[in-house]
């Protein structure tokens, strides 16, 4: 199975259900062959979004070009993009060879040539050996090889993938993400993949956008969006983050609490600093950190302990790594924080 | 459920003192069930295999009925009658629900209401009135033959009563069909779209298929209800058709005479086989597909042209479905109708006559399904409860036994009922127990108890265990967290269950016309078609009619009132699952 690699590119789209804007003026670009996520939490527009460039629901306003080609305007049918459903759709009524061979039919290719090409398309998700199956009788995993091999088998374009992992349980979500990856990369199509999960989308995508009301909030590589937020919700959205008001004079980050916190690159009207958990530090001797608070609450993480630390500037969630042997600190304990904060990013 | 937790009432019976307040119930309500369904039918389907001489084994009556011309006349008429009204109410049913599921229309209240009004009248009631309108010299004919010239045979023989029943029954196929389509996640039409299917062609190859059981239930349901029936060919004067010609042998030639009892075996052997059939097909075809989140088939708005058409054939098919409707009011309140379009002139007289001379028929009726709904709700609850929430043994065989009933035809049961209990006979001067009203009363309960069960199985399913299981941890006994939490819970459901087991048994004629003893004790439906089998008496008959059809549309609505009214307060509550 051949794919020529196609992007996608979508302009100041726009997107209403009724009188409600689910879609507010979305641009970007998705490069040939990329593993692309949309990010966000429910009702943020990421799935609205998936389905508008597959051509379900309410007419979009605006662009969106598959290579060179405008699609806003076509019907789902004429599209030529694949998408795999959130619940697989498979349907009940014909077995899995069927159920591939639905799109192969529905172009009018020869018959001589529908039987190889489904046969190729299971075999690539290994089920080749249950193809006269029906549905109901396979398990979660192996439906959604079936929904994959049948999106796959008529060549789509570009492939779309409705949060493909979330009926599945946890052990045999990470393995399939790591197949659908593999897959992915095999036949070098351009995916888009819609989740909710922050950890689905940094292990797979190559880049993502995290979505919230309607809006991009940011589009990069899953590790610049964790460094370098761009405001507060992408912080939080990836990750636990402690976000302490203050104001930036030169080099230094003061907080509303007034504690001074040293930065590397100063960001001029940057009104908030992103402290990831991990990059505090406890110390029982309260007066050499440059922050200090007491011990709230405490929770065993197994590998990590997390403290909840009442501050000056407000709740300080601190991690430390746990090791067998160490005392922790009670609640109620009077500690220092103090803070890696060269890498802490700043917001405006 | 151990012994300690016994209800007083158990304790005190010595002769079985291990026995618990539910097994004590469940074995009444088993032997009820025994006496009233379960041996009656045998008993008609095993003196069918006798000689009625000798009493040994034979297949001779078989062979007898199908060596006679009339039966094997009847045997195909009520087959191709039964085919024809299948495939008619599909033609009603097929593009009513294809416009709803499909499309945003705003004719989908009537709609709905199309899918109800049908069967607030029972069939046999509307018979003789659309005679009036289209038979031979009726209504619609008068004036076709008096513009163009030429008449269309609607009710002539066998097409009257394929035409009443396909009328009165497509709601079956409706409600199924419109349910199975419901059902059909919007995902499933959106993969094809997706692979490149479109219009027609995906309806023909996804969707439908996907409808296609809940179909098959609909159309097993009309094809068994037309071949059991009774009343509607006996009024249309159809004798050749197996239930007419079954209850004619009995009670013409005699309770011994055994074709009476092949034509039952027939009757309850198809019942049995299309609910056999349709459950074998169903069975690993559960096609609800619709996820959490997901909503039924995309609708579109239809275009200007189409929205005519599909408002031209939804009124043609409400005028199809009023006109029994509308020919009973003209006929009820009509002076002389014949041989032209209208009545004459209009009067009040037909509601006076039955007033003054038939009140016994509807006081008998109250009385009658009244009683039957009782027993009915009595009987559904307890069975409901021992089947959900006790560990008894064989529990199920209640649920199979009440359920049976719906494959025995109405005239299968009364006839058992002749032959098991015209030999006993009933202390004070009661007389034969076959001919006694009160038998009516339990024919009646025992057709309408699966309708009663499935309202109160439903009612209990809503009752989460955890609120009884807080009754009893604060020290409830079984008995009183019955009483005062989990009845309390289902009063909804129970209601709903009377309702509709009162408004069905109040119009059922096909048991009660065999078990009718004297005039005096006869019921509505009875009245409705001892009135309209001259002329003179067709207006009160249609005005009877009329009675009837109140009783059963105000039924029908208040069982959905409180329905309706149940559900919404379990939406405020948090205490339900499901």
């Amino acid at each position: 199975m051949k794919h020529i690699k196609t992007g996608i590119r979508i302009e100041n789209l726009h997107l209403s259900f009724g009188q409600t804007e689910v879609l507010a003026g979305i641009d970007m670009e998705i490069q040939p062959g990329e593993f692309f996520a949309f990010l966000g939490p429910s009702g943020s527009g990421k799935s609205t979004l998936l389905r508008a460039i597959a051509g379900f629901g309410p007419t979009p306003r605006g662009r969106i070009l598959i290579g060179d080609r405008d699609v806003a305007d076509l019907p789902p049918w004429k599209r030529n993009v694949g998408m795999v459903f959130q619940s697989y759709a498979l349907w009940p009524h014909m077995s899995v060879r069927q159920n591939v061979a639905f799109g192969p039919e529905e172009r009018r290719l020869p018959r001589r040539e529908i039987g190889p090409k489904v046969e190729a398309a299971l075999e690539l998700v290994g089920l080749l050996h249950l193809a006269d199956r029906m549905p109901s009788q396979l398990s979660g995993g192996q439906q959604q090889r079936v929904a994959l091999a049948r999106t796959i088998a008529v060549e789509p374009q570009v492939l779309l993938l409705d949060e493909p992992l979330s009926n599945l349980d946890a052990a045999l979500r990470v393995q399939m993400r790591r197949e659908l990856l593999a897959l992915q990369r095999k036949l070098g199509l351009t995916t888009i993949f819609v989740t909710h999960d922050q950890e689905e989308a940094n292990t797979t995508s190559d880049r993502m956008a995290v979505l919230d009301g309607g809006v991009i909030q940011q589009i990069g590589t899953p590790q610049e969006l964790y460094d370098t937020p761009a405001n507060a919700f992408v912080a939080g959205f990836l990750g636990t983050a402690n976000i302490l008001e203050g104001q930036c004079d030169g080099i230094r980050f003061v907080t509303r609490g007034g504690h001074v916190i040293p930065v590397a690159k100063p960001v001029a009207n940057a009104r908030r600093i992103v402290l990831r958990p991990q990059n505090i530090t406890l110390q029982g001797n309260a007066t050499e950190g440059a922050l200090r608070g007491s011990v709230r609450h405490r929770e065993f993480l197994g590998s990590q302990i997390r403290y909840l630390v009442e501050t000056a500037d407000g709740q300080i969630i601190v991690d430390t790594l746990h090791s067998s042997g160490t005392q922790p600190f009670d609640e109620g304990a009077v500690v220092g924080l103090s803070i890696d904060s060269l890498s802490a990013p700043l917001l405006s | 459920m151990s012994t300690s937790t016994v209800p007083s009432v158990a304790r005190r019976l010595t002769l079985f003192p291990r026995l618990s307040g539910a097994a004590f119930s469940g074995i009444l309500i088993a032997l009820f069930l025994m006496a009233f369904l379960i041996l009656p039918v045998a008993q008609v389907v095993y003196v069918a295999f006798l000689d009625a001489r000798t009493g040994a084994f034979t297949l001779q009556n078989f062979e007898d009925f199908f060596n006679t011309t009339l039966f094997r006349e009847s045997f195909l008429n009520s087959f191709y009658v039964s085919a024809m009204s299948v495939v008619f109410a599909t033609m009603i049913a097929l593009p009513l629900a294809y416009i709803t599921s499909r499309f945003n229309f705003a004719g989908t209240a009537v709609i709905q209401a199309l899918g109800i009004i049908p069967l607030i009248m029972p069939p046999f009631v509307g018979a003789v009135a659309m005679t009036l309108l289209f038979g031979r010299n009726g209504t619609f004919n008068l004036l076709l033959n008096q513009y163009f010239g030429f008449r269309i045979p609607f009710m002539e023989g066998l097409n009257g009563v394929i035409l009443v029943q396909s009328i009165h029954y497509f709601p079956f196929i409706l409600i199924n069909l419109s349910a199975a389509l419901r059902n059909i996640d919007r995902s499933m039409e959106e993969a094809a779209q997706n692979l490149g299917s479109s219009g027609v062609r995906m309806f023909r190859r996804v969707v439908f298929p996907l409808a296609m059981p809940g179909y098959l239930a609909g159309a097993a349901l009309v094809f068994i209800k037309v071949f059991d029936d009774l009343g509607t060919p006996l009024l249309l004067n159809v004798n050749t058709m197996l239930a007419p010609q079954a209850y004619l042998r009995i009670t013409g030639v005699g309770i011994n005479d055994p074709m009476g009892y092949v034509i039952s075996f027939i009757l309850v052997a198809f019942s049995v086989f299309a609910l056999w059939a349709s459950f074998l097909f169903m069975r690993g075809k559960d096609y609800a597909t619709v996820q959490k989140g997901g909503g039924g088939l995309s609708k579109r708005d239809l275009r200007p042209r189409e929205k005519m058409l599909a408002w031209v054939t939804i009124l043609l098919i409400l005028a199809l479905v009023l006109s029994p409707h509308l020919g009973l009011v003209l006929l009820a309140f009509g002076t002389i109708w014949s041989f032209s379009p209208l009545p004459d002139a209009f009067t009040l007289q037909h509601f006076a006559t039955v007033f003054t001379q038939s009140q016994q028929y509807i006081w008998n009726t109250i009385l009658y399904a009244g009683s039957a709904a009782i027993i009915d709700v009595v009987l559904g609850t307890a069975i409901a409860y021992i089947v959900l929430r006790t560990g008894l043994p064989g529990r199920k065989w209640l649920d199979y036994m009440a359920t049976a009933a719906l494959a025995v035809p109405g005239v299968v049961l009364g006839i058992g009922y002749l032959r098991m209990f015209h030999t006993v006979q009933l202390p004070f001067g009661l007389g034969q127990m076959s001919s006694f009203w009160g038998i009516i009363i339990i024919a009646l309960a025992v057709r309408r108890l699966p309708y009663a069960l499935r309202a109160c199985m439903a009612a209990l399913q809503q009752v989460s265990l955890s609120l009884e299981e807080a009754a009893e941890s604060l020290g409830a006994s079984k008995t009183s967290t019955i009483r005062r939490v989990v009845v309390p819970l289902m009063t909804g459901g129970i209601l709903a269950g009377f309702v509709t087991s009162f408004a069905t048994a109040a119009v059922e004629l096909s048991a009660t016309i065999m078990l009718v003893g004297r005039s005096s004790d006869a019921p509505l439906a009875y009245g409705i078609y001892l009135y309209m089998q001259s002329p003179a008496g067709r207006g009160a008959g249609a005005a009877l009619g009329i009675l009837a059809v109140v009783m059963v549309a105000l039924g029908t609505y208040l069982s959905q009132r409180i329905i309706e009214r149940d559900r919404a307060r379990r939406a405020a509550s948090p205490g339900a699952d499901h």
